[in-house]
């Protein structure tokens, strides 16, 4: 195998499964990425649906209690590390290559790695649910997404929930490892650092961020399973350990993670609005600074997420001051996002509407964030459904939303055909109105005292669980739309051209839609 | 940093990391399915495909290496992704170096009562004083002594030092060239390595005979194998790593200035060296 015979190879394109078993290419290994993230959000859509129709009413009709704390356990798990951060994963493959001016990612085989591995480790945190035959005593975990010690210590089947988190690591640490060493090292010739897309360089620091937590979230699941079945007392007080501990250590990854769910977003809407609002992104250099800043903030304030555990008060006081001082980076993002549409030439194509509604949606979660981050005020606020409304809004309407709006903002860039606009349309509307339906509410239940994660409630929060009830099936089914818009638009439609959208500018809108399989194999020349 | 795209290797469709994915999935499953009782020849089977990928895939990119087929900028995705992956496992022992201070500082101080504990130490464990070692109020493990830091401990730390200066050696006499010198060196590292590893071998043993300082010894056992014991497995996988690479020198491989996989493994040993070096100071030296 020579690279002259490697050039004959370039126009074939394999065929059958093994295109997709053994393939090397970053577009071919995205669409797995997008693929198996939509499966897992559905997936993670119909556990939510089992939660909202045991809370549509008080008392106990649907599930059992055991069965409702699997579902909200699998709910968070499958949407977290199956859906959000593969999809974010996707766009990176697809887009990254294109819009630096790369012919695929700096490690193609290790790309493939990254992936394969993601079906496995979703099969092993799963088949636990279908042990026994009987599908509602699965046994599955039902510990919360953030297994807490010691009752997670107390699941009989955890040793397969470590092992699906320590192959979810290693997929993430490779896949950030390839997107770094591609961003750092393919850039077409002329692409300066401070010449690339937003959506890079929020890659670029996403995946550094990916790099840093993963392993840590690996030690502490390792941890987990050496007291479980070796005898070791980490989180046993009686051994000198502490419950706290875990916490800690936990969060020292949570935090971080929840920043790597939202800055590709941050990305993607910093290529969006500039497009549609016909301007260039206002303040691209502090753009990327608070990016910086925001990522190196989350290393610092994990323990916001554990103010009523019994912390020295001096902890609590860094903790809070910390946690708040994140709304200063984040501010000058949403601005910058006003700014570049401030007097723009705005028009509204669908992934416009996305982004806008992003900037709006998200900037609300962002508030109910720094409510939650005053210390005293979290005393009230901890593990009520205030929390479960402030992170689906900015995980629904944030990483979420941004994730739509990268869909159709590249889609005709990947298929090479537009998308039905009515059904888009359709999907943009009632997907918002669901999701503020579903989750608004939840800011009353919460600060009315309403907690998370248990299965039944008196009978005063009936009435906002009912609209929360109504928007999540709402939302659900809408995301069917989603599915069929896509596959319609695979199978044909309107051409798209090369630039698609009238204010495009970027890499990626100069070479042909559908992007050709191999693309720039020779260098651009970036002014 | 940025050259032109065209050159840059970019492999054909391969089966290996596929077969990767299965290995890992039977080699983590099967130790699953052994916790739940059951036997290991699950794990063993997922071990052997894990293996054949190591070989297949290490071996296809070896092949492609000597046949000049990686140019300058695919060596640099290489030294990235190396320095990032050292990254990664730096951040895995760090989770282990903290829970260890969280616990020597916090912990274990508020279980003896201080800051606002006192109440719930009175009411809970009036017998315990805070104090390092330890293995809690419920003396989990039994009565069991410490691991000097001036015996063994602070011969590995030499052999370890040393091999990371033999390393060096062997890597300079590869850029000048001298084969044999680069073979030497690589075959005293390696050495130094595995010496390490029985000696580590060896003090566990007599931990758990004459000391009964077992994994089981409270938190103080918990931190101490896992972090001497990751570490451990760190070495092995570093030793073997240069193995390799003497095995490849000894074939010929490398040239004086083309030996990214020599390098490789050599920052991995400098990364293991410094762990250690961070064990021996806050495990066994500060008790």
């Amino acid at each position: 195998m020579t690279a002259t015979t490697h050039e004959e190879h370039h126009d074939e394109i394999p065929t059958g499964i093994k295109r997709w078993l053994f393939t090397t290419n970053h577009k071919d290994i995205g669409t797995m990425y997008l693929w198996f993230s939509f499966i897992m959000l559905l997936i993670g859509g119909l556990f939510a649906l089992v939660i909202r129709a045991e809370l549509f009413q008080p008392g106990m009709q649907v599930v059992d209690p055991n069965f409702f704390n699997m579902m909200t356990t699998l709910h968070g798990l499958v949407m977290v590390f199956g859906a959000i951060m593969p999809a974010f994963v996707g766009l990176a493959n697809w887009q990254i290559p294109l819009m630096v001016g790369a012919p695929d990612m700096a490690l193609p085989r290790m790309n493939n790695w990254s992936f394969w591995i993601l079906p496995f480790a979703g099969f092993m945190l799963l088949a636990p649910m279908f042990v026994g035959g009987n599908f509602a005593s699965g046994q599955g975990p039902a510990f919360g997404w953030t297994f807490y010690e010691p009752l997670s210590g107390q699941y009989d089947k955890l040793v397969f929930f470590v092992f699906a988190v320590h192959l979810l690591g290693f997929s993430s640490i490779m896949g950030s490892i390839n997107i770094i060493a591609t961003i750092l090292n393919m850039r077409a010739p002329g692409m300066t650092l401070m010449k690339m897309p937003m959506f890079v360089w929020t890659w670029l620091i996403t995946a550094f961020l990916l790099i840093a937590v993963m392993p840590v979230l690996a030690g502490v699941v390792t941890m987990m399973l050496t007291d479980k079945y070796f005898g070791t007392s980490f989180f046993d007080a009686a051994g000198g350990g502490d419950p706290v501990l875990f916490q800690h250590v936990f969060w020292f990854f949570g935090h971080p993670e929840v920043y790597i769910m939202i800055l590709p977003a941050f990305g993607v809407v910093s290529e969006i609005i500039p497009t549609f609002a016909r301007k260039k992104l206002f303040g691209y250099a502090s753009m990327v600074y608070a990016t910086a800043s925001i990522a190196f903030l989350s290393f610092i304030v994990w323990a916001h997420h554990m103010f009523t555990v019994g912390m020295p008060v001096a902890g609590e006081l860094y903790f809070m001051y910390a946690t708040v001082l994140i709304a200063v980076p984040t501010g000058v993002k949403v601005f910058n996002w006003i700014s570049t549409m401030y007097r723009g030439s705005m028009t509204y194509e669908i992934p416009m509407l996305w982004a806008l509604c992003f900037v709006i949606l998200f900037t609300i979660g962002g508030f109910s964030g720094l409510m939650l981050g005053v210390a005293p005020a979290d005393f009230q606020y901890h593990d009520t459904y205030f929390v479960v409304a402030h992170f689906h809004y900015v995980l629904v309407s944030g990483s979420l939303f941004g994730l739509f709006a990268g869909v159709y903002y590249w889609l005709p860039k990947w298929t090479g055909n537009m998308y039905s606009n009515g059904l888009a349309q359709l999907h943009f509307w009632l997907s918002t109105i669901a999701m503020n339906l579903t989750f608004f509410p939840m800011h009353f239940t919460g600060l009315a005292g309403m907690p998370r994660r248990y299965a039944d409630y008196p009978l005063q929060f009936t009435e906002f669980n009912v609209m929360s009830s109504v928007g999540a099936f709402m939302f659900g089914f809408s995301q069917l739309i989603f599915l069929w818009l896509v596959i319609k638009t695979i199978k044909g439609g309107e051409k798209a051209t090369d630039r698609v959208w009238e204010g495009s500018h970027g890499l990626e809108w100069t070479i042909p839609s559908p992007a050709p399989y191999h693309s720039f194999t020779t260098a651009p020349e970036v002014k | 940093m940025s050259q032109a795209a065209g050159g840059y290797y970019l492999p054909e469709p391969s089966k290996w990391p596929i077969i990767g994915s299965i290995g890992l999935f039977l080699m983590t499953g099967g130790f699953g399915l052994y916790l739940m009782g059951m036997s290991m020849i699950t794990m063993y089977i997922g071990m052997a495909v894990l293996v054949y990928m190591l070989f297949g895939w290490f071996g296809t990119v070896i092949k492609e290496s000597e046949g000049g087929l990686y140019n300058d900028q695919v060596d640099m995705s290489f030294r990235m992704s190396m320095g990032w992956f050292i990254f990664s496992e730096v951040m895995f022992f760090a989770a282990f170096f903290g829970a260890l201070y969280y616990i020597r500082v916090f912990a274990d101080p508020w279980l003896g009562g201080a800051g606002n504990n006192l109440m719930t130490h009175d009411w809970l464990y009036p017998e315990y004083t805070s104090t390092w070692p330890t293995n809690g109020p419920g003396n989990v493990g039994g009565d069991f002594q410490t691991m000097g830091a001036w015996g063994i401990p602070a011969i590995n730390t030499l052999i370890l030092l040393t091999s990371g200066a033999t390393v060096t050696w062997a890597h300079w006499g590869l850029k000048k060239d001298n084969r044999s010198q680069l073979i030497l060196g690589l075959f005293l590292t390696v050495a130094l390595g595995f010496l390490f590893v029985g000696f580590q071998a060896y003090e566990y043993i007599h931990a758990y005979n004459d000391l009964n300082l077992k994994l089981t010894s409270g938190v103080y056992g918990s931190t101490f194998y896992m972090l001497t014991g990751f570490h451990g497995l760190h070495v092995t996988i570093g030793a073997i790593m240069l193995l390799v690479m003497l095995f490849r020198s000894m074939k010929g491989h490398f040239t004086h200035e083309n030996h990214f996989a020599f390098e490789a493994a050599a920052w991995y040993w400098h990364f293991v060296d410094v762990v250690w070096l961070g064990l021996f100071i806050f495990v066994y030296w500060l008790v």
